[in-house]
C-alpha cells in the first residue's frame, strides 16, 4: 500500500512537466491546427539553457532566474520560428507542416549540439529543495511535491488567463471557429504569434524544471514529443483541462508500470517496468477507439486546404510504358559502372524506393495521413531476420518478414481508418512507437539496442553485384505492383473514398473496408523493403522502425511529389542520395538536411516531379 | 402491385425535439414527388432518414415491400437507391467518364479487382449514360474542369448508373440559374418516366416545384400538413395560411 502511494506521488510529480509541455502543444494546435513537432525541442532548450544559467550563476537566483530565463529564451525562439517559418505554411497541407516542424527538430538538436555537446549535462538540485521529507516511512524529495504543486499552480493561473482576460477569450473563440474570429477583425497574425510565444514559453519552463530529476541530454527531443502527442490526443487536442488530466493518467500509468517492476501473471514472468511505453500507448489506442476525439476535444474542423487538383489518370501511355522499359534496362546494366560504394548506396535507393512507393500509396492515392510507416518496415526487417536465425531460407525469410508486417498493417489499420486527420495520423505514429518499444525492450529475442546481427543473404547472392539485380527484382516488383494498384479498379475506389465519402458511400463503397485493404497492402510493400534492408546490411537495430525513419519516408514522398507516381521514387534517390553525402562531409548533416526540407517545403510545395509536371502543364497551355 | 416507395409512421427526435413526427406517403413508379417544407419543418430530416444518413426512432421505410428502413446509404446502393447532393459531390480527380465508371465498378462488385484498368471497365455503358444526360462532348474531360450545371448533369448520369428504382434529389436546382433550373428538372422528368424510377426531391424554388413534380408534399413542424397535385396543394387553406400566404402562387 506504503509502495502504491509513493509510486503515485511519483506519478504526479513527473505529470507537472508533463502538462506544461503538453497544455503548450495544445494551445498551439487549438489556434494555429499546426502540429508542432520541434515543441519536444523547445523543451529539450529550456533544460540545456536552465542548465547554463544555473551553472554559470550559482544559488538561488542561478536556478530559479535559470527556470525563468528559459521560459523567456525558448518564447523567444518560438516567436522567430513562428514569424521566419510557420507564417508561410499555414495554408499548406497537414503533411507539409509536420514535416516542416520535423526539420526544425533536426535543426534545434543540431545547434544544441554545436552548443552543449554529445556530453549529458547533469544539472544542480534545485535550492532550497534539496531534501526529503518522510511519508509513510519512504524517504520524497520535497522538490517532487513543489513539483506536484506548480502544476497544480500553473493549471489555475492558466484557466484564470482562458477565462478572465481578453486574450484567454481570444484563444477559445480562435479554437472553438478560427474563420469567424478572423471574419470578426481579430488580428490573427499577432494572435499566432502571440499563442506561439505562450506555448513556447510553457514547454520551456517545462523543460527547465526537469533539471533536477534528470540530465540533459540530446534523446530528450522525441522522446518527450512522444509522450506529449499521447497526452495531447488522450486530452483532447486543445483542451486544457484535458492535458491536465491526461498528464496524469499517463504519469500514474507509467509510475505503477515501475512500481510492478516484474510480476508473473498466469505463469508468464511479464517485466511492467519496461512496458511504460507499450502501457500508455495502449491507454491512448482505447480511448481513441472510444472517444474519437479525446476525453476532453470537440471534433476538429479541418479548413480547406489548397490541394492541387490532380488530372486524370487515364491509362499508361506507350510512351510511359516505352520509359519504363528503358528505365529497368537502365537500372539492371548499372553495376557495368558501379564501384563498392556507389553498389551500397544504389542498393538503399531500391529499398527505400519502395519503402517511399508504400507511403505514397496510402497518403496520395487512398489520402490517409500515415506518421508510422516505419512500423512496417522495422516489423519486415525483424521478422525476416528472426527467420534467418531460425532456419529459414533466403526467400522464405522474406515473406515472412513481410506476412508479420501485413499482419501488424492489419491489426493497426483496422484502427487507424476509424479515425481522421491529425488523430489519426498520431495514432499511427502512437502504434509505430509501440512497435519500436517492444523491440527496443524486448532483449531476449530482438537483442534490444544492440539489435540481431549477421544476417547475410546466402552465398549465392554474396556478390555485392547479385545483391543488386536480387534487389532490384523483388523491390522492382514491389514498386510495379504499387504503380500498377493505382490504376485498377480498386486504387480508384481508393481515390473515389478521398476525393467525396459522402459520394463513395453513396455509390455503395465501402470506404473503411477499402481504406484498410490499401493500408494493409501498404504496410505489406513497406515489410518487403524491410526485410529486403536486413539482407543488404547484415545486421538490425531498433532505429529501423523510430520516429525519424518514418519521417525519412514522408520527406521522401513529399520531396519527389505526392500524388505522382514516380514522386516517391525519385524522392527516395535525391534523399538518400542527399542524406549519405551530407553525413560524410559534415558533422551537422542534420542541420543541413533540415534546412534543404524547410526550402523544400516553402519553395516546392508540390515536390520534385509534381513541379515539373505543373511547369510542363502550363507551358503547354500557355 | 406495392408502390415504389412507401413511407410509415416516419419519426426523429435530436434530444427533446421532434424534427419529424409520424409522417406517411409514397411515390410510384415514374412519379415525381417534390417535399416541401419552411425552415425547419423538417424536410431535410425526413429526407436523410430515407438517404440512410439517420436512422429513425421509429416507423418504417419501404421500396417495393422491402423493408429498408434505417439502411447504411451502402446498403441503400445496393437496394436500388441513388441519390444527388445539395452541393455536388464528384470525385474530382478523375474525368467525367471515369465517375460514372466508378459507379459502375461498384454496382457489378468489381471494386476489389487488382487484375484490370479501371478506365477500361464498362466504356460502353458509361457513354450511353453520358450521352443520355447530354454530357458525350466531355467525357474525357476532367471532372473539375466542368461548370456547375454539368457537374449536376454528371451526378444524375451516376445515379442512374446503379439502374435506380428510387432517386433522391436533394435541392437538385440550387445555386442555377432560372434557365439551367428547368433543364435540369426537365432531364430528371424524362429519366424517371423513361425509367420508370420513383423521384423523390425537395426544392426551394417553388416555380420548379409547382412546375415540374406530379404530387407536392408539404410538411409543417414536423407534419405532413397536405399532399396532392400541385393544383389541389395551391388551393389548400392550411397550405397557404402556414406556408405559401405570403408568396402569391
Amino acid at each position: 500500500m506504503t509502495a502504491f502511494f509513493v509510486q503515485t506521488l511519483n506519478g504526479l510529480a513527473s505529470a507537472s512537466s508533463l502538462f506544461l509541455v503538453a497544455v503548450g502543444l495544445s494551445l498551439i494546435f487549438g489556434v494555429t491546427r499546426i502540429v508542432n513537432f520541434a515543441h519536444g525541442s523547445f523543451y529539450m532548450l529550456g533544460v540545456y539553457i536552465a542548465y547554463t544559467c544555473a551553472t554559470s550563476l550559482s544559488g538561488a537566483l542561478g536556478f530559479w532566474g535559470g527556470v525563468l530565463a528559459a521560459g523567456l529564451a525558448v518564447a523567444v525562439i518560438g516567436v522567430l520560428v513562428e514569424m521566419l517559418v510557420l507564417r508561410r505554411i499555414y495554408s499548406s497541407p497537414e503533411l507539409l507542416q509536420l514535416i516542416a516542424t520535423f526539420a526544425l527538430v533536426l535543426i534545434i538538436k543540431d545547434a544544441a549540439l554545436a552548443i552543449w555537446g554529445p556530453e549529458d549535462l547533469l544539472g544542480p538540485r534545485a535550492p532550497g529543495f534539496t531534501g526529503a521529507v518522510e511519508i509513510f516511512g519512504r524517504a520524497f524529495p520535497t522538490y517532487d511535491l513543489l513539483l506536484i504543486a506548480l502544476g497544480v499552480a500553473m493549471l489555475l493561473v492558466l484557466t484564470a488567463l482562458m477565462k478572465k482576460t481578453r486574450f484567454g477569450l481570444l484563444l477559445r473563440a480562435a479554437t472553438e471557429d478560427r474563420e469567424m474570429t478572423d471574419a470578426l477583425g481579430v488580428n490573427q497574425k499577432l494572435l499566432f504569434t502571440a499563442v506561439f510565444a505562450l506555448g513556447s514559453f510553457l514547454a520551456g519552463i517545462g523543460g527547465a524544471l526537469q533539471l533536477p530529476r534528470e540530465p540533459a541530454t540530446l534523446a530528450m527531443d522525441l522522446g518527450i514529443i512522444a509522450d506529449v502527442f499521447v497526452v495531447v490526443v488522450i486530452g483532447g487536442l486543445g483542451s486544457l483541462h484535458g492535458a491536465f488530466v491526461a498528464a496524469i493518467i499517463i504519469s500514474l500509468v507509467k509510475a505503477y508500470c515501475i512500481g510492478l517492476g516484474s510480476q508473473t501473471l498466469f505463469g508468464v514472468e511479464f517485466e511492467f517496468s519496461k512496458l511504460t511505453l507499450v502501457a500508455e500507448f495502449i491507454v491512448m489506442a482505447l480511448v481513441l477507439v472510444f472517444k474519437p476525439n479525446g476525453l476532453f476535444g470537440k471534433p476538429i474542423i479541418h479548413s480547406q486546404t489548397s490541394a492541387a487538383v490532380e488530372l486524370p489518370l487515364g491509362k499508361p501511355s506507350n510512351i510511359q510504358l516505352g520509359a519504363l522499359l528503358a528505365g529497368i534496362l537502365l537500372l539492371a546494366a548499372m553495376p557495368a559502372v558501379f564501384d563498392e560504394y556507389t553498389s551500397v548506396l544504389a542498393t538503399d535507393v531500391l529499398i527505400f524506393a519502395l519503402f517511399a512507393a508504400s507511403l505514397g500509396l496510402i497518403i496520395g492515392t487512398a489520402g490517409l495521413g500515415s506518421f508510422g510507416h516505419a512500423a512496417y518496415f522495422g516489423l519486415g526487417a525483424y521478422g525476416a531476420a528472426l527467420a534467418t536465425q531460425a532456419g529459414f531460407g533466403f526467400l522464405s525469410s522474406l515473406f515472412l518478414g513481410a506476412a508479420l508486417a501485413l499482419a501488424a498493417a492489419m491489426v493497426f489499420g483496422w484502427f487507424c481508418v476509424r479515425l481522421s486527420g491529425t488523430y489519426m495520423a498520431m495514432l499511427t505514429l502512437a502504434f509505430a512507437q509501440i512497435v519500436w518499444s517492444i523491440v527496443f525492450q524486448w532483449d531476449a529475442v530482438t537483442g534490444g539496442s544492440n539489435g540481431l546481427v549477421g544476417i547475410w543473404p546466402p552465398e549465392a547472392l554474396s556478390d555485392r553485384d547479385y545483391f543488386y539485380w536480387t534487389t532490384l527484382t523483388v523491390c522492382g516488383v514491389g514498386v510495379l505492383v504499387c504503380w500498377w494498384v493505382v490504376y485498377t479498379p480498386f486504387g480508384y475506389a481508393l481515390r473515389a473514398a478521398r476525393d467525396s465519402t459522402v459520394k463513395a458511400l453513396a455509390i455503395g463503397l465501402s470506404v473503411k473496408r477499402l481504406q484498410w485493404a490499401g493500408f494493409a497492402l501498404a504496410g505489406g510493400l513497406a515489410g518487403v523493403a524491410g526485410a529486403v534492408y536486413v539482407f543488404s546490411k547484415g545486421s538490425i537495430s531498433p532505429e529501423v522502425s523510430a520516429i525519424p525513419r518514418s519521417v525519412d519516408a514522408l520527406v521522401m514522398v513529399l520531396l519527389g511529389g505526392i500524388n505522382t507516381l514516380l514522386g516517391p521514387v525519385v524522392g527516395a534517390a535525391v534523399f538518400t542520395y542527399l542524406q549519405d553525402t551530407l553525413a560524410r562531409s559534415t558533422d551537422y548533416w542534420r542541420a543541413v538536411l533540415g534546412a534543404v526540407i524547410l526550402l523544400l517545403v516553402m519553395l516546392f510545395p508540390r515536390g520534385i516531379v509534381g513541379s515539373i509536371k505543373q511547369f510542363a502543364q502550363r507551358r503547354r497551355a500557355a | 402491385m406495392s408502390k415504389a416507395l412507401e413511407v410509415s409512421g416516419l419519426k426523429k427526435s435530436f434530444g427533446g425535439v421532434a424534427a419529424v413526427r409520424g409522417i406517411d406517403f409514397h411515390a410510384d413508379a415514374g412519379e415525381a414527388v417534390a417535399l416541401i417544407g419552411s425552415n425547419g419543418a423538417g424536410k431535410t430530416t425526413c429526407f436523410n432518414l430515407i438517404n440512410g444518413q439517420l436512422t429513425p426512432d421509429g416507423g418504417r421505410v419501404s421500396l417495393f415491400g422491402l423493408d429498408i428502413t434505417g439502411r447504411s446509404p451502402e446498403l441503400l446502393f445496393r437496394s436500388g437507391v441513388a441519390r444527388t447532393f445539395q452541393i455536388t459531390a464528384t470525385f474530382a480527380s478523375m474525368s467525367v467518364r471515369e465517375n460514372v465508371q466508378m459507379a459502375l465498378m461498384s454496382r457489378h462488385r468489381e471494386v476489389a479487382g487488382f487484375f484490370s484498368l479501371a478506365t477500361s471497365r464498362h466504356t460502353v455503358a458509361a457513354n450511353e449514360l453520358l450521352a443520355d444526360v447530354g454530357l458525350s462532348e466531355q467525357a474525357s474531360r476532367p471532372c473539375a474542369a466542368l461548370a456547375y450545371g454539368d457537374l449536376k448533369r454528371l451526378e444524375l448520369a451516376v445515379a442512374l448508373a446503379n439502374e435506380p428504382r428510387l432517386l433522391l434529389m436533394d435541392e437538385p436546382t440550387a445555386g442555377m440559374s432560372p434557365e439551367e433550373r428547368n433543364a435540369l428538372m426537365r432531364l430528371a422528368l424524362r429519366v424517371c418516366r423513361e425509367r420508370k424510377l420513383a423521384l423523390l426531391f425537395t426544392e426551394h424554388d417553388m416555380d420548379v416545384v409547382f412546375t415540374h413534380a406530379d404530387r407536392i408534399i408539404v410538411m409543417n413542424r414536423g407534419r405532413l400538413i397536405a399532399q396532392g397535385s400541385p393544383s389541389e396543394v395551391r388551393a389548400n387553406e392550411e397550405v397557404r395560411a402556414v406556408y405559401l400566404g405570403s408568396l402569391h402562387v
